[in-house]
């Protein structure tokens, strides 16, 4: 009788890195439903675009690095950072948008790097950046929320979508509009309860920002779902969007002119709550350790209120996560934890002679 | 309740207990042939005592402890002696050690023992000799010899005895269908070892609370006894000695040290029944409880199982189905090793025989890239950043690793079972430690050949130094000695120097008084050669002619010229030793 020899552990959990990726798939659907809902096609019409631009540009450099395709395409890693990055961009975005940028998030950020497990880099982010730095007219044209559409005026059907997005169309008069952020940001020299009167972006919000502020609460419930499944810890949202609480209200200035906003605006406006449970918690690029991700999502948090606050970009998630990617690994060399049997913990540059 | 803590980390893989826990303990027929490894413990193998064609009884010693830490081995059952060889033996590398085989009689008869009674009237050092005598090394899993931990020595007085029925992998019931089975004697022996140990305060067994007849089994033998059964919620790994001592005290072995470091000593319960059986019954340990599991067995059960009994016989016996098994685990599937043959035996830490189905235990998926997603770091019972140990495990970066504690990672495996990327961790972090370790070994080589060169270097060096140091004090030494001849002899003139090179040269030669024995013996030879002159002439006178005498009375005068200028150099040479003696007066 002869047996294989395998080392142990023998058992192993029936987790698998394709069932995580397809689980954080599942949980942007009420976003992407939020957007749908309030912002028309565009946001499917670039998921769709920007997933087979991902797909076909991962299996191409795959091919190129002469990698088993079918093994590495079944992780859903490439779908997953072309759905976020998709999310991200404006809907009805002209359609070579969408796939620059996916095209760049994949073969630069990601693959070029070593492919997954190895970009030192959001890709999602990275090709987001690119966009918004080369396309910034394309990249600022958003869409009027459902509710503040003019009389009469309804989002173009999908036929009439995919016109604006492939054949260049217009859509019509009222259909694109500013985001609460960057209204806000324009408004200077009004006190926050004049623009709150004024904007109807405000006046007729529950709590944050007509549309943007079920789009948060879609990306909270589905960021929620990854919580309750382990799929990442608390750590880093809970982080950074305490920071970026707790930045509103140091600086919140009593509504005054100069004010910057309030926490409520801040938390449920622009890519919040998507970046704090879909973007920092990407763990290649992030900080490992539970203390480490404290601090690396406290940083965004503080970046994305410094930058919105003072910067010249309405908002900021982006270029706050790809920072913090920098940061990361001078994060984790500090925020070791302690391990049993050792009274403090250590730093990971020390050497055994320190020791 | 008593108090318990609760480690971080830690996994719920499924049980799979109950398999084996239908059937009571059983027994299989004694095999053919039974193969005793020589080593089966920690420490330094034990030595063959008995040859090749032997007679032994079943408890017979067959083989030495050697050194402080190691075993006795004992014929599992009676027979003769067929071989004393290499074979292989279940280890993790598949290699071969020596081992005794003993091909049965089948009788199974038992060599004269006897055990003692009442242990309390006997002094500890006399039980431990016992119990290193009959061969004992921890069962659970270490091997670690038994009576070296119930010696702590110099170390401080022990406090706590904590025995170990956690029993958290999966699969594995030895120890619960022990305890449900053998609760008295079990209890009788942690009697002994309190004993042993002096009455340690705190006595406490440590188990899950996944076995409630285990633990019913134990409370009614430790009523008034002083011992605490404590459960606490099932989670892998608890029964690691490190996580059952925080378990149970809230304390944390300090990284690096032992329990008794802390003044505990911490037991298998497997141990403690056979320390029973060899205190009491005289019975050194030949057989253990041994689980025989999995979905590619039809019996699963426990057996009593003769330490040296080939897997191969147990398989037989349980309706095992070759085409149907994955792999072969010796230990649980969470620690255990796989068995490249099944001809290996069973040995003294041995807890189960895990033959899983393909569906129970399919083959390992390929390894996808690590996403750093931290469930191994949720996972790690230590505290450890598996993810942080992988990654610079295979830059080989031994620094980084030694920051990261790789030392404090008890591979439990939690990390490698909850990895979504399936990769092999452990495997990465033995590897790892493999490679450090030889590192170090080799930087103790390379220190030690360094030292030696430099300290060759220094004593080059420090020779050279000294021979320069003597040179330039000899250099010295003739210069001064120049000067203080030329101060001597005044004007320091060329000739003045020739002479004092001549004198020095003639003072070297011979010395004063021996210038002045030479003087005398001139003055003697020159005194006697004009007496001779003297007489030759005064013979002469008497008819020789007028020319004869002249000659000789020339002779006569030379002689005594020679005379009058030996006696003048004997006055020179007493009248400058004079001065030179007044000189070095002065």
């Amino acid at each position: 009788m002869a047996f294989k020899q395998i080392t142990s552990p023998h058992a192993h959990a029936a987790q698998n890195t394709t069932k995580v990726m397809q689980l954080v798939l599942w949980a942007t659907v009420p976003g992407l439903a939020a957007l749908t809902i309030q912002f028309g096609w565009g946001s499917l019409i670039n998921v769709v675009l920007a997933v087979v631009t991902a797909v076909i540009c991962e299996a191409a450099i795959i091919k190129l690095r002469k990698r088993p395709v079918a093994f590495y395409l079944r992780d859903y890693s490439a779908v997953v950072t072309a759905v976020l990055l998709a999310l991200a961009l404006p809907p009805l975005a002209p359609w070579w948008v969408v796939v620059v940028g996916s095209m760049f998030s994949i073969v630069i950020a990601k693959q070029i790097y070593g492919g997954l497990g190895y970009n030192p880099f959001n890709p999602a982010m990275v090709g987001y950046v690119v966009l918004l730095i080369s396309f910034p007219i394309q990249m600022t044209t958003w869409i009027t929320p459902l509710a503040l559409l003019p009389e009469g005026v309804s989002h173009p059907g999908v036929v009439e979508s995919l016109g604006i997005v492939f054949a260049g169309y217009s859509p019509a008069d009222g259909v694109t509009g500013a985001t609460p952020l960057d209204s806000f940001k324009h408004s200077s020299g009004l006190v926050v309860d004049q623009i709150y009167q004024n904007d109807p972006l405000f006046s007729q919000a529950a709590f944050a920002g007509v549309g943007w502020e079920w789009v948060n609460l879609g990306f909270l419930a589905g960021g929620i779902v990854l919580l309750a499944t382990r799929i990442f810890t608390w750590h880093g949202p809970v982080a950074m969007l305490a920071a970026i609480a707790l930045m509103s209200v140091i600086f919140w200035d009593g509504g005054s002119s100069e004010s910057p906003g309030s926490p409520l605006m801040h938390l449920f406006s622009g890519a919040s709550m998507m970046g704090a449970f879909f973007i920092l918690t990407d763990p290649v690029s992030s900080a490992v350790s539970n203390r480490g991700r404290l601090v690396y999502g406290a940083l965004i948090g503080v970046l994305v209120y410094i930058i919105r606050a003072w910067g010249n970009y309405p908002d900021a998630v982006a270029f706050a996560v790809l920072l913090a990617n920098f940061a990361a690994p001078f994060i984790d060399n500090y925020t070791l934890p302690r391990t049993y049997g050792h009274t403090d913990r250590r730093r990971a540059t020390e050497k055994e002679e320190d020791a | 309740m008593t108090k318990t803590w609760v480690t971080p980390g830690g996994v719920h893989p499924p049980e799979n207990k109950h398999q084996s826990l239908t059937l009571p303990i059983g027994a299989l027929p004694i095999p053919e042939k039974l193969l005793v490894p020589l080593s089966q413990h920690i420490g330094a193998p034990a030595n063959a005592c008995v040859k090749v064609g032997q007679k032994v009884l079943k408890g017979q010693k067959i083989a030495d402890a050697t050194g402080s830490v190691s075993v006795p081995m004992h014929a599992p059952t009676s027979g003769t002696i067929s071989a004393i060889e290499d074979r292989p033996i279940a280890h993790s590398s598949g290699m071969s050690a020596p081992c005794i085989e003993i091909t049965s009689d089948g009788k199974d008869n038992w060599i004269d023992h006897e055990g003692i009674a009442d242990f309390e009237h006997s002094s500890p050092q006399a039980l431990t000799k016992i119990i290193a005598d009959a061969g004992i090394a921890g069962m659970g899993g270490a091997g670690f010899p038994s009576a070296i931990k119930l010696s702590p020595g110099h170390r401080r007085p022990i406090d706590t005895l904590i025995v170990n029925a956690t029993e958290c992998e999966p699969y594995i019931t030895a120890d619960d269908s022990a305890i449900r089975e053998r609760a008295a004697e079990i209890i009788e022996g942690i009697g002994i070892l309190s004993h042993i140990l002096g009455n340690p305060s705190n006595i406490l067994i440590g188990i899950e609370d996944n076995k409630p007849e285990a633990i019913a089994a134990l409370q009614p033998h430790v009523a008034d006894s002083g011992i605490s059964v404590v459960s606490f919620p099932t989670k892998y790994p608890s029964g690691g000695e490190k996580q059952l001592i925080y378990i149970l005290t809230g304390k944390e072995l300090a990284s690096g040290t032992l329990p008794a470091d802390a003044g505990m000593v911490c037991i298998n319960i497997g141990t403690t029944y056979a320390i029973k059986r060899a205190v009491v019954n005289g019975e050194p340990l030949i057989s253990r409880v041994t689980t025989m599991t999995g979905n590619a067995c039809g019996i699963n059960r426990n057996y009593e199982t003769l330490i040296g009994t080939p897997v191969s016989h147990m398989l037989t016996h349980s309706e095992f189905n070759e085409a149907a098994c994955s792999r072969l685990v010796m230990g649980g599937p969470m620690m255990g090793f796989s068995l490249t043959s099944a001809d290996v035996p069973v040995v003294k830490t041995t807890n189960c025989i895990l033959a899983p189905s393909y569906s129970e235990i399919p083959d390992d998926e390929p390894a996808q890239p690590c996403i750093r997603c931290g469930m191994c770091a949720e996972a790690c019972p230590a505290s450890l950043l598996p993810q942080q140990l992988f990654w610079y495990s295979q830059a080989e970066d031994h620094d980084r690793l030694e920051a990261h504690n790789l030392f404090d990672c008890i591979e439990c495996g939690a990390c490698s079972y909850v990895c979504p990327s399936n990769i092999p961790l452990v495997q990465h972090y033995r590897h790892s430690k493999g490679e450090i370790l030889k590192a170090r070994e080799e930087k103790v080589k390379s220190d030690h050949a360094r030292e030696r060169f430099e300290f060759h270097q220094q004593r080059m060096e420090q020779a050279e130094k000294d021979k320069e140091a003597k040179r330039a004090a000899r250099r010295e030494a003739a210069e001064k000695a120049k000067a203080s001849t030329a101060a001597a002899s005044g004007a320091g003139s060329a000739a003045d120097i020739i002479a004092a090179a001549q004198a020095r040269a003639a003072a070297k030669k011979v010395s004063p008084e021996q210038q002045q024995a030479k003087f005398e013996r001139s003055i003697a030879g020159a005194e006697m050669r004009v007496q001779m002159a003297t007489e030759k002439l005064a013979e002469a006178a008497a008819d020789q002619t007028d020319e004869q005498k002249n000659i000789l009375t020339a002779a006569l005068d030379g002689a005594k010229q020679k005379l009058e200028q030996a006696q003048a150099r004997l006055a020179d040479h007493i009248e400058q030793h004079k001065e030179l003696d007044s000189e070095q007066v002065k």
